[in-house]
């Protein structure tokens, strides 16, 4: 008795959880294009991850919310047409796999594990591309990041208990 | 430095109230203050990399705990606490306090950078060579994807794993019920 109670209490305060259908038209004009300016970011932070602040980790992580803005605002159907599960999947393994293999080929060319064998071949340092190894290695891990972020969202919007879940 | 210590408290203002608060929706906004709070802090020490990593974390970590939890998993911690247990843990977080006291005067001064002032210090090779020999600007990146490379590779070996399971134990497609014969 007790505990149904404390249910009932809380059912009151929970919060208003957005259907599968989405939010409102307001939120879904202002999200269609604030996603656009999430990832540009992000590109941005991994681009420049090896000449300012940023990185591979951080701009994965901003990729993937901007799917997760999409998501919220659009619904969980609406995203997974955007960026399929499979190809979420995929592009998860291939980031890890690039960074592999990016780090081994430092022992032929290189001369040691993940050597930057690379560094000055495409331009000057402190250029964009002048840093050999790294851009490419921060592109593997963001896409290594980001889709594997977007991947455990979307599992944990599908999966529920019984049949009182609101997000089917 | 004011400002560094008033964030310092207001942070675990904000975490005592997240671990002692009966409402899940404040618990969760109150760690959300810790993190900001924490990103903050980052910033003010100067390290924006570690800043922009926290505050974006935070922002997925928050949206995670909103929707995916609060929504269909109403926990409550109903029972009262027994006596014993009280004194137990009193006794455990006193020796823990004392044990944290005692290491706290063997370190460094608060801003002092100790490991640098040896003259064959490896920080002084990341700073005179992390240009020429990794090719990266920023200093940080020369350090996490060049000298300590491994570091990054095994944190990258630790996510793939860790989200292969995720994704296999969360899935949808392919599970049976308990009772139901192998297919």
């Amino acid at each position: 008795m007790k505990k149904e109670k404390q249910n009932s209490d809380t059912q009151q305060t929970s919060l208003p959880v957005p259907s599968s259908q989405g939010m409102t038209i307001v939120v879904k004009t202002v999200s269609s294009w604030l996603k656009v300016l999430i990832f540009l970011f992000g590109i941005y932070i991994i681009l420049s991850g090896d000449l300012g602040p940023g990185g591979g980790f951080a701009g994965g992580v901003i990729l993937a919310l901007s799917y997760v803005l999409l998501m919220l605002a659009f619904g969980r159907e609406f995203a997974e047409k955007n960026l399929p599960r499979t190809l979420a999947a995929r592009l998860y393994y291939c980031g890890a796999l690039t960074f592999a293999i990016i780090a081994i080929l430092g022992i032929p060319f290189g001369g040691a594990f993940l050597s930057n064998f690379l560094i000055g071949k495409f331009g000057e340092p402190l250029t964009i591309l002048g840093g050999g190894t790294l851009p490419l290695s921060n592109i593997a891990i963001a896409f290594n990041v980001g889709a594997s972020l977007y991947l455990v969202i979307l599992s944990l919007s599908v999966c529920c208990k019984g049949k009182e879940c609101k997000f089917e | 430095m004011i400002i560094f210590y008033i964030l310092i408290v207001f942070v675990i203002i904000a975490a005592l109230i997240a671990v002692e608060t009966k409402n899940l929706l404040s618990a969760v906004i109150c760690v959300g203050a810790i993190g900001f709070g924490g990103s903050l802090l980052f910033l003010l020490l100067r390290a924006p990399d570690i800043a922009i990593t926290q505050i974006v974390v935070e922002v997925l970590g928050l949206i995670i705990l909103i929707r995916a939890t609060i929504a269909r998993d109403m926990t409550f911690i109903s029972d009262d606490i027994e006596f014993f247990k009280v004194i137990f843990t009193m006794v455990i977080i006193m020796i823990i306090g004392i044990a944290g006291i005692m290491v706290f005067e063997t370190l460094p001064d608060f801003g002092i950078p100790a490991f640098t002032q040896a003259d064959d210090a490896a920080s002084h090779t990341y700073i005179s060579d992390g240009l020429k020999e990794t090719g990266a600007g920023n200093i940080v990146a020369s350090v996490i994807l060049g000298f300590r490379g491994y570091d990054t590779l095994g944190e990258a070996t630790v996510l793939f794993t860790a989200i292969t399971g995720a994704t296999v134990i969360l899935r949808r497609k392919g599970k049976k019920k308990l009772n139901e014969p192998d297919s």
